[in-house]
């Protein structure tokens, strides 16, 4: 299966992607974020979203946790919003109970 | 003891013979019913230890994934960071509308493989980038834009090979940890509700009838007697 690849988020982090070929769709706010990934997610199958949108539509992300397709990956943006050590951790809790990775 | 807890007490001693009278099943104490409980029992006792055996092994799987995807995220940010930081040196050398221009039409036109493989009857996604590029990889003339612009889109192209692991990774994760967590619930539902209930079950099928043997052999030894 064909698939495209595309990137949400904000302005200033997703320029350079679209110079390196990633279909970019700016966003604003939280609303219009939403309202791109439900459409982007219907002809894409690998979606990179900026961090700080990933941290504000926590709830709505995990729609797309059902199936393999579409694969929405939250990439850093600048500041760190500690969102990748935040969802390990959650994984590990529901599926472990123990902490196997930071021991803190 | 006072009243108040003389009944409280009574009333706790209640509780537990009915808790103990709800673990069994609500079936007639026949032969008939002994044997199918039995089978039930044993298929019950199998798909337990089975899931079980599948629980481990998908925990295995997972803490391989859990360690792959903190490696590759390290990497990715600080490769991303790094990248961002010259973007924005760029940014501040250019103006925007040039940049704007410059970055509008990219050269370069990703598209990606999208299988799934299955991890444990998981199915996960597994990408391949496959990168159809049309000349030069950069999408403008080098006079337009500096030097830290170019080697920020090299940057980030160099990193998307590993975003897209990391892409794979996550979801298999995620997915992992979901099913993970309904198997176990699986496997706590037959160890501390089916398995005991139907023991339980046979149990007080077993007694039934040797209470009704028993009671057969007195009338016969009665009915011998009198005669």
């Amino acid at each position: 299966m064909q698939g495209k690849m595309a990137i949400v988020g904000n302005a200033a982090t997703i320029t350079v992607f679209k110079a390196a070929g990633v279909d970019a769709f700016p966003v604003t706010d939280e609303k219009s974020a939403r309202e791109t990934l439900r459409r982007v997610a219907r002809d894409y199958s690998v979606i990179f979203l900026t961090e700080d949108y990933a941290v504000k539509l926590k709830d709505f992300l995990k729609r797309f946790d059902e199936e393999a397709y579409p694969v929405v990956l939250p990439i850093p943006s600048g500041e760190d919003t500690g969102y990748g050590k935040e969802f390990l951790k959650s994984a590990m809790e529901r599926a472990l109970g123990v902490d196997i990775l930071f021991n803190d | 003891m006072t009243r108040g807890r003389l009944t409280h007490f009574l009333f706790y001693l209640n509780f537990k013979f009915i808790d103990k009278t709800m673990a069994r099943l609500n079936v007639n104490p026949t032969r008939m019913e002994l044997k199918k409980l039995k089978a039930r029992l044993s298929t019950a006792t199998r798909g337990h230890k089975l899931l079980k055996d599948k629980s481990d092994e998908m925990v295995r799987r997972f803490t391989v994934l859990l360690k792959e995807d903190k490696r590759l995220r390290e990497e990715v940010e600080e490769g991303l960071s790094s990248a961002l930081r010259q973007f924005a040196v760029a940014g501040a050398l250019t103006p925007a509308y040039v940049q704007e221009t410059a970055f509008s039409m990219p050269t370069v036109a990703l598209q990606t493989e999208c299988e799934t493989q299955s991890i444990m009857g998981v199915d996960v996604p597994k990408i391949k980038l496959s990168e159809s590029t049309e000349g030069s990889r950069l999408p403008y003339a080098y006079s337009e834009i500096t030097s830290e612009a170019d080697g920020s889109v090299e940057m980030v192209s160099a990193l998307l090979p590993k975003l897209i692991r990391l892409a794979e990774v996550e979801k298999a994760v995620r997915l992992l940890a979901d099913e993970i967590e309904r198997n176990k619930r699986r496997v706590n539902a037959l160890e501390y509700i089916m398995i005991p209930q139907l023991e339980e079950t046979i149990k007080y099928i077993r007694d039934k009838l040797d209470e009704n043997e028993r009671a057969s052999i007195v009338r016969l030894m009665k009915v011998k007697s009198v005669k």
